[in-house]
């Protein structure tokens, strides 16, 4: 992929930045920045998961969060039930993940467009509501965990160790997306993107392509959430709430739709700021109180902002960016509007 | 005594699924004619259901004044949202749509809880509807009925507008092919602006009728939200006919299952398992019913004839 020299910087400096955290946190002593980085690697994780149907197979599935909430569960019920070891809690995740995730994604994918959206979304509406109708495991409060997951000899009550698993899964996972995007594997999903009745007549068994790429983007959101417990030692169904899948979509579409690194820096982005309101201090106390107490609302006005203005998102402005500048030395014209844009024919050319 | 608790649920499912109508109509018209998914049609109910609360304490208890501050208020502020964000996405995706929808859900809840605090807002059953009246010898809420009325008759009138006048004609036609009517002169973007405003006042009118009956708060907008659209996928995107089925049958069997299952639950599996797992199975009921739905109909059950 021709990426731009600014954006693999970018990227390059992301990640290398992320790696750091936990040694600037110590040296600053501020132990807190490591609690808030792992959680932003968390959704950075579910978010690059979502990205796999979202971004590069179009389907814009507003449920990822109830896979988050699986994951939290898996570890919540067996922890629960006196179960602390890590890869048992790890199978069982994985494995009603991939259970629910392939009966959800065969249902949803006989539909499309805007009726996949609202299926998903209440299918993960249906989980939450059996997460809070579960009264043994804290029901709408949620449970404590009792012991974090064992993995033999990691200790994730260490916070630095938890925050380098958080960000070694997180490489992992970008690694492996950016071989499954280049693949065939990845060739067809992208061709299902751009046209999929194309694609079928060519022979390709689109469904099966895509419940593929469902289930491989629903696991990623597992494993995020088995983090998500560890992290916080506490399950929850409001881990499964319908925002949470909101704000997965928004880091995705922050960042940049349909690339490798958008989706963390996306998250990264979004939580900062969420962060940065929350306890922002102007020194007018009023207006202090009053951001640090509706800050959603600020998100809200910021998130139509970045849907209105900020088309291809914060890495994909950067990829493109350069494109348009070089298009722009190459030829020196005011400004055009892109052909995708205006209608063959503009009735109010006028008013534009 | 059985029978009669049976007609009273049901009548409340009926009730829930009128009300659901209000909603489900307004969304799945801006669905069926703009091709625009609007998340923010619960804040809009939400915004009537405060904006008549308001009305009805500060006019010391005037159903009325709720009504006329209510369901015109919630028409405004559609219009606003119709404007101001919803007019710059019609030709985008149905991602971006999604998106500053929820922006705006979040932007509305904490609007709310700002103006009127954390707390819920309380309004009262008009005093003439408080009573109860006599169905077949079985009482029932006067109000309630009076939202079952409502609803009703704003499904019967939407039913004349679509179908026999000249400005249901054109939604129709809009719905089928945008292009061509506009070709033929139409203003279409008017069209999208009444239809959108259409919706928004029946939210509004939803949430004026059921703010006596839940408790006004923020976010009370997204649980109403989320049924509205598995009524909508249930009955078929885009179609009235098939909002108001759906709507009736996702009232009826949220409330009635909701009540008799995990009784009947106890009467077939064991006592302990029964506790634990009724109330779960009983608020997935839908979502079951929507998954069947869609497993052997995947455009709905009432789907838009096109052509």
């Amino acid at each position: 992929m021709a990426e731009s020299r600014a954006a693999r910087a970018f990227a390059l400096l992301l990640l290398a930045g992320l790696a750091l955290v936990p040694l600037v946190a110590a040296w600053l002593g501020q132990p807190f920045w490591v609690t808030l980085f792992t959680r932003i690697l968390i959704f950075a994780l579910a978010a690059m998961g979502l990205n796999l149907v979202l971004g590069y197979g179009a389907m814009v599935s507003f449920g990822h969060a109830m896979y988050l909430g699986i994951g939290a569960y898996a570890v919540g019920i067996l922890s629960h039930h006196g179960v602390d070891n890590g890869l048992l809690q790890l199978a069982m995740a994985l494995g009603v993940g991939a259970l629910v995730s392939l009966s959800v994604g065969a249902i949803c994918l006989r539909t499309s467009g805007m009726a996949f959206i609202m299926i998903t979304l209440a299918f993960a509406q249906m989980l939450f509501f059996l997460a809070v109708s579960l009264r043994e495991y804290g029901g709408d409060d949620g449970m404590q965990l009792r012991n974090r997951s064992q993995f033999g000899p990691l200790d994730l009550n260490d916070a630095t160790l938890l925050y380098y698993l958080a960000y070694a899964l997180l490489l992992a996972v970008l690694y492996g997306f950016w071989r499954l995007v280049h693949s065939r594997f990845g060739m067809v999903l992208r061709g299902c993107r751009s046209n999929e009745r194309r694609m079928r007549s060519m022979g390709f068994p689109t469904l099966r392509y895509k419940l593929s790429a469902y289930v491989i983007s629903a696991l990623v959101c597992v494993l995020a959430g088995m983090l998500m417990a560890n992290l916080t030692r506490f399950v929850a169904p409001s881990y499964m709430a319908w925002t949470v899948s909101g704000e997965l979509i928004v880091m995705i579409v922050l960042g940049g739709l349909g690339t490798l690194i958008g989706p963390i820096a996306g998250a990264t982005a979004l939580l900062l700021v969420e962060e940065g309101l929350s306890s922002l201090k102007l020194g007018i106390p009023w207006l202090d109180t009053v951001v640090n107490q509706h800050w959603l609302a600020l998100i809200g006005i910021f998130i139509v902002l970045v849907v209105l203005v900020l088309k291809q998102g914060l890495y994909g402005w950067l990829l493109v960016g350069e494109r348009s500048r070089a298009e722009r030395r190459a030829a020196p014209k005011p400004a055009r509007v892109p052909a995708g844009d205006r209608p063959p024919y503009s009735v109010d050319e006028g008013q534009t | 005594m059985t029978t009669g608790l049976f007609f009273t649920q049901l009548l409340n499912g009926l009730q829930l699924g009128v009300l659901l109508f209000l909603l489900s109509a307004g969304l799945t018209l801006v669905f069926g004619i703009m091709n625009v998914v609007n998340l923010a049609h619960g804040s809009l109910y939400m915004m009537g259901a405060y904006f008549a609360a308001a009305a009805f304490n500060a006019f010391d208890g005037s159903f009325l004044a709720a009504a006329l501050v209510a369901v015109p208020g919630t028409l405004l502020l559609g219009l606003l949202i119709e404007r101001i964000v919803l007019a710059n996405l019609y030709q985008r995706d149905h991602l971006d749509q999604v998106l500053a929808t929820f922006g705006l859900i979040l932007f509305f809840n904490e609007v709310v809880r700002f103006v009127w605090g954390p707390a819920s807002v309380y309004m009262n059953v008009p005093s003439w509807l408080s009573g109860t009246i006599d169905l077949f010898g079985l009482p029932y809420p006067a109000y309630r009925f009076a939202i079952i009325a409502v609803g009703l008759a704003v499904g019967l009138g939407l039913y004349a507008l679509i179908n026999r006048t000249r400005v249901g004609m054109l939604i129709r036609a809009g719905a089928s092919n945008p292009d061509m009517v506009s070709a033929l002169g139409v203003n279409i973007r008017g069209l999208n602006t009444l239809v959108f405003g259409l919706g928004a006042a029946l939210a509004g009118l939803a949430g004026l009728m059921a703010g006596p009956i839940v408790s006004v708060q923020a976010g009370m907008g997204e649980p109403v939200l989320i049924l509205t659209l598995v009524v909508i996928v249930t009955g078929g995107i885009g179609s009235i006919r098939g909002a108001f089925y759906g709507a009736l049958i996702v009232g009826i069997v949220d409330t009635v299952g909701r009540a008799f299952l995990p009784t009947l639950l106890r009467e077939l599996l064991d006592r302990s398992v029964a506790q634990a797992v009724g109330p779960a199975i009983a608020s997935m009921l839908i979502y079951l019913l929507m998954a069947a739905v869609l497993a052997l109909k995947p455009q709905g059950l009432f789907p838009v004839k096109h052509g």
